[in-house]
Formats: structure tokens, sequence, C-alpha cells
């Protein structure tokens, strides 16, 4: 009897911990789990209204695809920087973990400036979240001027995600000396899946939208 | 309880293993925007790029957020709610096809893709 018991229960073993992870981690996942499903309306929203509208596809070669290219490499790395952090956590060296982490987050700290300067070309072009620019209306006639809302809306979104987890990062990096290895562990959690964000954005925003001319 | 209570500072994974995923998710990248200027329809570009974009996601979430060395029910817990919820919101697609021949005087597109 006590053995079927054990078979039964023998992946969660009745322990405190059912996941083997703390609460904070579990509730970090949680969030993300949210998150993701955030991120998933506001792009189901955007397919939506592409497929039932007139779209523009107008991003040049430079800068629109070369920034949002290395801005995705950009992110890319600082995703292995964190990992580096993470590891370091383990081997409980707290002072190389900082660096990783502060190097993580000043690679998060040049995505936002980059990303603000793509922002600003196309803002000089004319657009606006509800207005497209002269050129476009011309070049795609009857386009929609939601192209401008779900451009600001989603990548805005995601700009704000990376923002917020850029100060996450600097206040861990400042206590790391008072935190767990698992603390650690679950900052890197948050800005894995701010850069698993991007993994959809990018293509779905910018590939598909580029400009065949240019 | 004592065995299930504590915690080990254990992190899987050695910085080679790390560092291959990385390599393979810029290849991926360095792939869609190649694809980005092969005239493709627009429905095979789609498909592609978010199959290359699943694979990417599940690069990340295995090996960077650590999934796949937690325990087989913490995953079970998260993936498929959020798979299903995902797969959930195409139900609003037919709509949008439907909603576009709704629209009248729609001019053609000056260059259809």
């Amino acid at each position: 009897m006590a053995t079927e018991a054990q078979a039964l229960t023998g992946d969660w073993g009745g322990g405190v911990h059912p996941y083997r992870v703390g609460h904070r981690k579990l509730g970090m996942w949680l969030f993300i789990m949210s998150d993701s499903l955030t991120f998933s309306a506001l792009l189901m929203g955007y397919a939506y209204l592409r497929a039932s509208n007139v779209w523009p596809t107008p991003f040049k070669f430079y800068p629109s695809i070369v920034f949002s290219s290395v801005m995705t490499l950009v992110l890319l790395s600082s995703s292995l920087t964190m990992v580096m952090a993470v590891s370091a956590s383990a081997r409980r060296d707290k002072s190389r973990a900082r660096m990783w982490i502060i190097a993580t987050a000043l690679l998060g700290a040049t995505f936002i400036v980059l990303h603000s300067i793509e922002w600003s070309h196309l803002i000089g072009e004319g657009l606006r979240p509800f207005q497209l620019p002269a050129e476009w209306i011309e070049r795609w006639p009857g386009s929609t001027p939601l192209f401008g809302a779900t451009f600001f809306g989603i990548t805005g979104m995601h700009m704000f995600h990376v923002f917020t987890g850029c100060i996450y990062l600097f206040v861990v990096a400042a206590r790391v000396n008072n935190l767990k290895h698992e603390d650690v562990e679950i900052s890197g959690l948050y800005w894995h899946f701010v850069d698993l964000v991007w993994m959809f954005v990018f293509p779905m925003i910018y590939l598909l939208s580029i400009d065949p001319r240019k | 309880m004592s065995a299930h209570a504590e915690s080990e500072e254990h992190f899987a994974g050695s910085k080679r293993l790390f560092l291959s995923v990385w390599i393979w998710l810029l290849l991926l990248t360095g792939f869609e925007v190649f694809l980005g200027y092969v005239q493709l329809p627009v429905v095979y570009m789609l498909v592609i790029l978010m199959g290359a974009s699943i694979v990417k996601a599940a690069l990340i979430v295995a090996y960077f957020m650590h999934l796949r060395f937690e325990r087989l029910n913490l995953v079970l817990t998260i993936v498929p709610a959020v798979v299903v919820c995902i797969c959930l919101l195409l139900v609003f697609f037919p709509d949008s096809f439907r909603a576009k021949h709704l629209r009248y005087g729609l001019p053609a597109a000056a260059d259809k893709p």
C-alpha cells in the first residue's frame, strides 16, 4: 500500500515544493504565462487588422531592417550574458555575477537607444499612431492608418518591458550580495522572456513588412 | 521532509552549451532576415517565419530559461496551458477575412506581395 502511494506521488514526493522551485520562481513563471498571453493577444490583434485591411509594407533596408537586426543581435547577446550571470551566481561567484548582470542591463539599454533612433526615423517620415505619411498613402492606396497604432503599440509595449527589465537588473546587481541564487535566476527568467517576445515581434512587425524596392 | 526542502544551488548546462544555443539563435535570425528579401508569397513567409520563431522560442525556454532541467510537472503546468490559450486566439481569424469583404470601394493595392 505504501509503495503504491509512493508510486502515485512519485513525481511530487509530498514535499513542500511540489515543482522543486521556490514560490517566487513559480510566481515569476505564472507572471510569464500571463504576460505571454498579453503579447499573443496584441500580435493576434495585429494579424487580424493586417488580414482585414490593405497593409503598407514600408520598411527599408536602411535604416529599419539594419537597425532591427542589430537590435535582435543585442538582445540575444544580452540573454547570453544573463545566462553567464546565473551560472556565476550558482558557483557563488557574486562579483562576476554582478559584472554579467550589469553587462546584460547595459545591452538592454543599448536596445532601447537603438529602438528610439529607429522610431525617430519613422516619426520623421510622418508616421503617427493614427496617421500614415502622405507618400505611403500614394504608394499603397486605401491602406489603413492603424499601421502606426499596431507598430507603436506592440514595439512600445516591448520596449516598456525592456525598460523595466533594465531597472530590475540594476537593482539585482546592486543587491546581489544579499540575494539568494534563486532570486538572480528569477531576474534571468524575466529577461529571457523579454528576449523571447522580441523573437516574435521582429519577424511579424519588421520582416513581414519589408519594402522590396528599397 | 528535509530531503525535499534542501535548496541545492545547481545550474545545469555548460558554457559551451549556452554558446552553441546562442549561435543557433543568431543563425536562425540571419535566415529569417535573408528570407525577408526572397520574394515568397506572404502565406509561405508567415509559415516559415513563425516556424523559425517557435524553434527560437523553444531554444530560449528550454536552455536559457532552464525549463528542460526542471521537473516534468512544472513543464506540464506551464507549456500546454499557454499553447492552448494562444491557439484559442486564432478563433477570430475567419471574421478578419469577412471584414475585408465588407469594405466598400476598396481600391486595389499598388503592389501585392
